[in-house]
């Protein structure tokens, strides 16, 4: 049983929070892509930009959670999510409006999202520096130890990862309910079913766009704060998250918010037990194999350092076998 | 995607045709100007070190400018083939380590890799499985289990093998052979992985193709920084020998400057040939392809055949530039391979040279590169005025500074490509379609 609660605790309980951080990341990039038609390249450095934001004004008001005994962060997420959907709105703006009413190429305009990438870069490491940081300033993380009787080890969750669950789950939620009911909503999803014909029938696409930045520079928000609550704050993480949140989305099906959703756990889930060392499962079952078959202390798939190979192959097999992804994207 | 890109107008000043190339002559007359100008404020082998460094990265711009120029296709990951060509120098060139040779170790790590072409043989056939009558399902099953399992048993082998390596030896060491060697061993792996890539992407949209190299050359340079056995990880390696004599034997400056011909010599060569490329059918039939797929598909031509063929001499390209550039700075260091120096500087050099000139991508390297080389020192004077002002006013005090004033040149970076796309897409210098009525 020990071995099913380490399984637990550092596959399923791990595997959960890296696929909710991808899923968040890659249902943002799937809506800008469906809206806009453009893989945009910036959305992990929009990720870092509100996590900033959050730990300066964490920095700021150290102790602004504290009455409602959540972390500062947290509260000052709505605030951080406002700053970086203006940022969005405002890039959008002042870069890729023009790109977009010279009529460019698609792969234009990734060039320019990679143009901003490298903007918003510079901007974060020349206020934030490179180093890590905790967001949790003046605070600790709690810990909770979840007891199963009969197993000595316990189930260990930490404050953050139980926020990021209800978070997740409040997003998903929310934005759910507001594609299918809200006007806006069913306005959005029009517009990236045709946005010719959604234009005629007298949609504002322009507000549409608006909208558009500002879900994703919220989304990005939300899932950076999770991630740097749950681990720290690092500066340099752009061209890391990129690959497994473009993965995420592209399994799931380009332009498919829900695919994105399930993409982003099977490739959080798919990191997580590749770098899982299973020879720890195994163990209970040493003493009945046969002397023959002797085995390695190491049974991981890859190392923790080649992680980055996991959605990458992933990328590779959906490409090949389903270029439209499980649930069928729209355009290839 | 259907719409003709309004980036090439068909009324380009093309049809007026000057006796004289005013523009290139003016825009390449300033260049000159200006690397007088750091010639004669920095001096000579400094000056000289910048324009091999300046030359290396053409190498690089060049292969960028057939695969984005001529073809359309946008290669993000123009590091991870400039970091397999530096290994490949390095590996070649760098002297035989006599106790890995003398040791067993050699043998068992022949032995692990014959067992992984073993293992995929074995897994390869497996897939076959379905021709003599076995159900699909049951085949895949196996395969994927026999893949797995394989995988696993040579994967421990391998630890084991390189573990010994590591610490008995320290790293397998080189070849000793002639460096020229190494240069084309790396740009023939550099094309081999430009094929992989491509063979799975180009037929794909663009976009795919982006995140696929942005990936594999995080994947490139993991396995680099990461493989001690092979590279000697972050420990890294030096002194690189060069083709042509030391600066030890003969002084920095003449060095330098052997090794300027060397590059210039490849330079002319590539140069020559991609100019050949370009006006030949071939070239022609590759404007076609990038300009309107649908109607050089209706024409017989195959596209993802040719795309695939650019891709790979592109990368081809990167590789052999990436051996040049690592061999010069004769130091192996796979975290000095970064994103911002050795993909997104060559992408600047490009467009703002002009994608799909030659002579314009040329220019565009040497004037980013002296540009990027002068801006370290530029920004730091600037940084550290700032700073000046801002203690001054507010009490300002940020730490490590100077890394900071660096970053600064990633905003730069980043404004200039936005810039360049939106005010000068076509580049200073831009690519000449020619006409004929």
């Amino acid at each position: 049983m020990n071995e099913l609660i380490y399984f637990f605790n550092y596959v399923v309980v791990a595997g959960s929070v890296t696929g909710c951080i991808y899923a968040i990341g890659a249902v943002g990039v799937t809506l800008i892509y469906s809206i806009l038609r453009f893989a945009h390249f910036a959305h992990a450095d929009m990720m870092t930009l509100g996590t900033l934001a959050v730990l300066l004004l964490t920095l700021a008001f150290p102790h602004a959670g504290d009455p409602l005994g959540l972390p500062t962060a947290i509260v000052m997420l709505p605030v951080a999510m406002a700053f970086t959907s203006l940022v969005a709105v405002g890039i959008d703006r002042a870069f890729y409006q023009p790109l977009r009413s010279h009529g460019v190429k698609p792969i234009v305009m990734v060039i320019a999202s990679l143009g901003v990438t490298l903007m918003l870069q510079g901007l974060i490491r020349l206020f934030a520096g490179t180093g890590s940081q905790n967001l949790y300033v003046d605070a600790r993380k709690e810990i909770f130890r979840i007891d199963v009787p009969g197993v000595t080890r316990p189930i260990i969750l930490t404050e953050p990862q139980v926020i990021l669950f209800v978070i997740t789950i409040v997003a998903v939620v929310g934005l759910h309910l507001f594609l299918t009911r809200a006007r806006l909503g069913k306005a959005m999803r029009a517009m990236s079913d045709n946005p010719d014909l959604a234009r005629a029938s007298g949609i504002n696409t322009r507000l549409i766009i608006t909208l558009t930045w500002v879900i994703a520079g919220s989304l990005a928000t939300i899932a950076g704060t999770l991630l740097s609550l749950d681990v720290a704050f690092k500066p340099d993480l752009s061209f890391f998250l990129l690959l497994p949140i473009f993965a995420a989305a592209i399994v799931g099906g380009v332009g498919h918010p829900y695919g994105a959703i399930a993409g982003g756990f099977l490739v959080g889930f798919a990191e997580t037990l590749a770098v899982f060392n299973w020879s720890v499962l195994l163990r209970p079952l040493r003493d009945s194999l046969p002397t023959w078959l002797e085995l390695p202390s190491n049974l991981a798939l890859v190392g923790t350092e080649y992680k980055i190979v996991v959605p990458f192959f992933i990328l590779v097999a959906v490409l090949i076998w389903r270029p439209t992804g499980i649930f069928k994207g729209k355009v290839i | 995607m259907t719409a003709p890109s309004p980036q090439r107008p068909a009324s380009s000043a093309t049809s007026t045709r000057h006796a004289l190339p005013i523009r290139e002559l003016a825009l390449f007359g300033g260049l000159a100007l200006v690397v007088l100008t750091v010639f004669a404020t920095m001096g000579p082998a400094y000056s000289t070190r910048m324009l091999v460094e300046a030359s290396c990265y053409a190498i690089l711009a060049l292969g960028l400018t057939i695969q984005w120029g001529y073809a359309g296709q946008f290669n993000a990951g123009i590091m991870g083939f400039v970091a397999l060509g530096g290994f490949s120098a390095t590996f070649f060139s760098i002297p035989v380590n006599h106790a890995f040779w003398a040791s067993d170790l050699p043998g068992r790590l022949g032995w692990v890799l014959l067992a992984m072409v073993v293992v995929t043989a074995i897994v390869f056939g497996i897939s076959r499985l379905d021709r003599i009558g076995v159900p699909k399902l049951l085949r895949t099953i196996l395969a994927i289990v026999a893949g797995l399992v394989g995988y696993l048993v040579v994967i421990s082998w391998l630890r084991s093998v390189t573990g010994d390596i590591e610490s008995q030896v320290e790293f397998i060491g080189g070849l000793g052979l002639p460096v020229w060697l190494g240069w084309i061993v790396g740009g023939a792996l550099a094309g081999g992985v430009g094929y992989f890539i491509g063979h799975i992407c180009l037929g794909l949209r663009s976009d795919y193709l982006v995140i696929a190299t942005l990936g594999i050359a995080e994947i490139i340079k993991a396995f680099l920084k990461n493989s001690d056995w092979l590279t000697r990880g972050t420990a890294t390696i030096s002194p690189l020998p060069w083709p042509v004599p030391d600066p030890g034997e003969v002084g920095f400056l003449t060095a330098r400057a052997l090794y300027l011909s060397v590059t210039v010599v490849m330079i002319a060569v590539i140069f020559f040939l991609l100019h050949r490329a370009y006006h030949a059918p071939w070239g022609r039939m590759i404007r076609a392809i990038r300009d309107n797929e649908v109607s050089a598909a209706a024409m017989g031509k195959s596209i993802n055949r040719r795309r695939q063929e650019i891709f790979v001499f592109g990368c081809i390209l990167m590789g052999i530039g990436g051996a040049v550039l690592t061999s010069f700075n004769g130091l192996f260091d796979p975290q000095g391979y970064l994103p911002l120096n050795h993909t997104f500087l060559v992408l600047v050099m490009v467009i703002l040279g002009g994608p799909g000139n030659n002579l314009g991508t040329l220019f565009g390297a040497v004037l980013v590169y002296v540009i990027w080389i002068m801006s370290g020192p530029m920004a730091l004077a600037v940084m550290h005025a700032i700073v000046a002002l801002g203690s001054h006013w507010f009490d300002w005090q940020p730490g490590n500074l100077d890394s900071r004033a660096l970053q600064a040149r990633v905003f730069v970076i980043g404004l200039l490509i936005l810039l360049v796309l939106r005010f000068a897409p076509r580049g200073l210098i831009p690519e000449k379609v020619a006409h004929h009525n």
